[in-house]
């Protein structure tokens, strides 16, 4: 057991005999059910940083975008020299650490591809250095250049065709969460000592392709727990040893996060449930009366002005995919422990209460780990911000708990990892809609109308037969679960190699579970499909070569969202069907495989490579994002639409079932406490159901309307909105995405 | 499915379901509305409830569908049939309402008043509705008998005697009334209805709804003319004023 005195006042033995954060926070943190009027306003401090930031955000708008690129300089933890929000004001900043020497200065990272990151700086107008093409081209390979090179002729079709699609050849997987919290808890010696460790029980002496692979990873990782001692003390900090204070303890996890955001652009770069972590510290400081509630709140401000600026250089296809610069440094708060104590600690308002303080914002991707057991001060609290700033989302405790245990993270948007003992590879997703219309063309893509898809027999009949669809559907989705795994094992070997996550996983260990993430996109259409053959009449339209390219259909026919299990049991068996297939595959590196329904923003793009589905859908229009029903679906209001969610087994579909809806403030109440209420009523209602997810958005589509024909006013520049697992302002969408979100179901009072 | 749905039993009229109603009774509430009505309110924002028609639906159908929702209600939600005018279908909601009950559910109707008669069967067969209803939502529309005749097409004697019933066999209210600028606003009808209202002794709330023109799509889908064109919502202050009228903050739920 070793002991430090940064550790004075610590309760638990556990923790100090190997890595175990769980332990400490379980010994240490103090519940709170108590209500908001604890919390401190901004300080001066904070009001003027985060002005400095908004006028820099603003400038970045300005310019399109992008506010500065590196060109000539390759990311790692040291190359740059430290950077501030502004070099004058330096002094106000608690918690300091850029990903460059400049804020909102997109770094390069070559990486994950040397193509995509010249063609982020060209695209934006910044011409990337040639020396370095010349050295990523000639002398070195990346991942997406290594990963093209292994595709079969079957896996470039399918990815052009749009059937398995938002593949991460092109951009770096992300979705691992390093233990940030490590840092802070044991300094980094004691890491690098654990990891040697570590290293010298690395296998037998054998040299087996595992063994060689685990020692060359762990060796990776011990110089990047190196490397973050040399950034750290590049902004004059010696995290080598534990965090004696709270400002400490914050500063270090932040160190932390800051080594995988230098070093890794991935689509996902998740922070981690560290609130009721560093409340522990919090909490020391201000019962030993060495910090008050202002400087407390201003060092979470401080830091969440941090998640703030996370920026990447990206292709114009990742921003058409993912809208609206997100980075998904989600974090979390609340949830309850095993022990049935609520882990809601003061720090889990403080770090709601940074949305009122430096106003609404769509990162940090705050996350509530939701239980109807919450306190019900702190579910209130929740509410209110949602109503006043729709910027967060609410995950179910209650079922995430008993698979993860209490000390999970949410690494991308919606999906949990136990944290530092656990990664994910992410897998984008399966166009189930396609799927369904290969089976029926015999493979021929509606929209390509070539051969992609195996030449089975096509249906030939001029209205569709219920049981001839289905077998031919499942024939399909067999080949398509294939061919998708095998796509995700090829990526992922390939990551491993040229773009291994050496920081991140300094700070997981070393035996690490994997989970390997499929995904389904076009899921309510694929059910409203299948309903309308199966209760009205579909009938095909044919091309002069007889493929169909549209569907007339005569009738009614029941629709997921309506809370009808005609149409619910159709989503049940399609989302159990899909991953009993993925199932049956070998997953890259004894990965234990999951699927999610969700869609970020991709909806729209899945949904312009898609043809015309049998449930009305025309050809192109966007797919309903995630798990949500159809818009124009729901006719029974917001609650039978969640009730339809609700049935999807959360068990079925580990990577996460995400939900979005958007209630009009009137539909909500008359009045806030009202308001508050009720959402906080439907909440429990909806979890206790055991569904999985909920982006909550309060506002009107009017505002929506308004702030697509002007974005120039102010009260907009801020304004956020949820969408599919993550939040984003509404000005950075694209047009195409703006009326997307318009033309969704608004719960409205009527 | 719970029950054994008899064919003989009797069936509602029914024109939509709404599975998240937060402001047509207390909490959180799954709002049926009836099919049918004989005003016809110049204001009217569900224009295509008016006429007959709509789905059947038997009481206990009816009942194992809005069940599902009861994880939502908590404490103070439950059910709560709106139209249409749900007074006009009384022997289906009485039987709907009676199963609720035995589940415990918290019932309300959201009513105009307009079918009340003081005598024979229907005060009977209202009763017996009454017994299984925990609170009824009553619009007052206008304050004189000419205003409401030119408002809705009928006259209002009648539903000022519902309110009276019902304060006098102590039912709990709540009191709506529309708010349109320049046609339902005047002042002294106002102060006569809070009078009157003050006069009841089971009011709960009394509500001002601002006037709004996101039903005039509707008339023009059923081919109707909208004869409120120029009407315009009220601002702040004239809803303020009103509510200071018919005294709201004295009510409390």
């Amino acid at each position: 057991m070793v002991k430090f005195d940064q550790w004075e006042g610590f309760e638990g033995r556990l923790w100090q005999e190997e890595v175990n954060v769980r332990d400490f926070i379980q010994k240490n943190y103090t519940p709170y059910d108590g209500d908001q009027s604890f919390l401190a306003g901004p300080t001066e401090a904070t009001d003027k940083l985060w002005g400095e930031l908004q006028k820099l955000q603003k400038e970045e708008r300005a310019k399109g975008g992008i506010l500065d690129m590196d060109t000539d300089i390759v990311s790692t933890l040291t190359s740059h020299k430290p950077g501030y929000i502004n070099e004058e004001m330096k002094d106000l900043e608690q918690i300091v650490g850029l990903q460059t020497d400049k804020p909102l200065k997109r770094a390069f990272m070559p990486f994950g591809g040397i193509r995509m990151a010249e063609q982020a700086c060209t695209t934006n107008g910044y011409t990337p250095s040639p020396e370095l093409h010349k050295i990523f081209t000639e002398y070195s390979r990346t991942h997406s250049d290594a990963v093209f090179s292994a595709y079969t002729p079957e896996m470039k079709k399918c990815r052009h065709a749009h059937i398995v699609t938002g593949l991460p050849d092109t951009y770096g997987r992300g979705r691992i969460v390093g233990d940030y919290r490590r840092v802070a808890l044991y300094g980094i010696d004691f890491l690098i000592t654990q990891k040697q460790k570590d290293f010298a029980n690395c296998g037998d002496g054998t040299m087996v392709d595992d063994v060689i692979r685990q020692r060359e990873e762990i060796a990776m990782q011990i110089a990047a727990l190196k490397g973050m001692k040399a950034m750290a003390a590049s902004y004059g900090y010696d995290i080598s040893q534990p965090a004696k204070t709270a400002k400490e303890a914050v500063q270090w996890l932040y160190f932390g996060y800051l080594a995988a955001i230098k070093t890794q652009n991935g689509a996902a770069m998740s922070v981690g449930r560290v609130s009721t972590f560093l409340d522990i510290y919090i909490q020391r400081d201000i019962d030993n009366g060495v910090l008050t509630e202002e400087q407390a709140q201003e060092l979470i401000d401080h830091l969440v002005m941090k998640f703030r600026m996370v920026k990447f250089a990206r292709i114009p296809s990742y921003n058409q995919l993912f809208s609206g610069d997100p980075v998904w440094a989600t974090l979390e708060v609340a949830g309850i422990g095993m022990d049935g104590r609520s882990m809601v600690t003061k720090n889990d308002f403080r770090f709601l209460h940074t949305l009122e303080n430096m106003g609404p914002s769509p990162e940090p991707n705050l996350t509530v780990l939701y239980s109807a057991k919450l306190p019900e001060t702190f579910k209130k609290y929740a509410a209110y911000i949602s109503i006043k700033t729709s910027s967060i989302q609410y995950e179910n405790d209650d079922v995430m708990k008993p698979v993860w245990g209490d000390d999970y993270s949410i690494c991308c948007c919606v999906s949990a990892t136990q944290t530092g003992k656990e990664i994910q590879f992410f897998g984008a997703r399966a166009n189930l809609a396609k799927c369904l219309l290969y089976a029926i063309n015999g493979g021929v893509d509606e929209k390509l109308l070539e051969q992609v898809g195996p030449k089975y027999a096509p249906i030939t009949s001029e209205y569709l037969d219920y049981d001839e669809v289905i077998e031919k559907y499942l024939d399909m989705m067999d080949w398509l679960a294939d061919v998708y795994v095998n796509v995700l094992n090829l990526i992922h070997f390939m990551h491993d190699k040229y773009y291994y996550e050496a920081a991140e996983m300094a700070l997981i260990d070393t035996d690490v579970r994997r989970t390997f993430a499929t995904g389904i996109a076009g899921f309510s259409h694929v059910i409203d499909s299948l309903s309308a053959i199966k209760y009205a009449k579909v009938k095909t339209v044919r091309n002069e070569d007889g493929i169909v390219t549209d569907y007339e259909i005569e009738g009614d026919f029941p629709r997921y969202g309506n809370d009808d299990d005609r149409a619910d049991e159709i989503a049940v068996w399609l989302l159990r069907t899909f991953i009993d297939k993925v199932k049956t595959h070998h997953t890259y590196r004894n990965s234990e495989p999951s699927t999610s329904i969700l869609t970020i923003t991709s909806n729209v793009v899945y949904g312009e490579a898609t043809g015309s589905t049998p449930d009305g859908r025309k050809a192109g229009a966007p797919f309903a994002p995630g798990a949500n029903p159809s818009y124009g679906a729901e006719k029974s209001g917001l609650l039978a639409s969640l009730n339809s969610v609700a049935k999807l087994p959360y068990t079925w579909a580990l990577d996460g079932i995400s939900n979005t809806q958007t209630i009009s403030p009137d539909a909500l109440g008359h009045e806030e406490g009202e308001r508050i209420d009720n959402l906080v009523q439907v909440m429990d209602g909806y979890f206790d159901q055991g569904a999985h997810h909920l982006n909550v958005n309060v506002f009107g589509t009017e505002k929506l309307i308004d702030c697509m024909e002007h974005p120039e006013k102010e009260e907009y520049a801020n304004f956020t909105i949820r969408v599919s697992g993550y939040a984003v302002k509404f000005i950075n969408l694209t047009r195409k995405q703006q009326e997307d979100v318009i033309a969704r179901t608004c719960h409205k009072y009527r | 499915m719970a029950y054994n749905y008899n064919q003989n039993e009797i069936k509602g009229n029914v024109h939509s379901l709404e599975s998240f109603g937060l402001v047509d009774g207390p909490g959180v509430r799954y709002v049926v509305f009836l099919q049918g009505c004989a005003l016809r309110c110049k204001y009217c924002h569900n224009p295509e409830t008016w006429a007959g028609g709509g789905s059947q639906w038997t009481a206990s159908q009816l009942f194992d569908k809005v069940y599902r929702y009861k994880q939502y209600w908590k404490e103070n939600g439950g059910i709560t049939v709106s139209g249409g005018e749900p007074l006009l279908q009384m022997d289906f909601v009485t039987e709907f309402f009676k199963i609720a009950k035995t589940k415990k559910v918290n019932t309300a109707i959201d009513t105009a008043g307009q079918p009340f008669r003081s005598d024979g069967e229907w005060i009977a067969k209202f009763e017996e509705l009454m017994k299984y209803t925990d609170l009824v939502i009553l619009d007052l529309k206008e304050w004189t008998s000419e205003k409401h005749i030119e408002l809705t097409g009928k006259g209002n004697d009648n539903i000022k005697e519902m309110a009276r019933w019902l304060s006098d066999h102590g039912k709990d209210m709540w009191i709506r009334h529309v708010l349109v600028p320049d046609l339902t606003d005047d002042e002294n009808d106002l102060k006569a209805m809070s009078e009157f209202i003050a006069s009841l002794k089971t009011v709960k709330k009394v509500e001002i709804l601002p006037y709004h023109a996101l039903g005039v799509p509707k008339w023009e889908k059923i081919g109707i003319d909208y004869q409120l064109k120029d009407a315009v919502a009220p601002t702040r202050e004239q809803i303020e004023k009103a509510e200071q009228i018919l005294n709201v903050k004295a009510y409390h739920d």
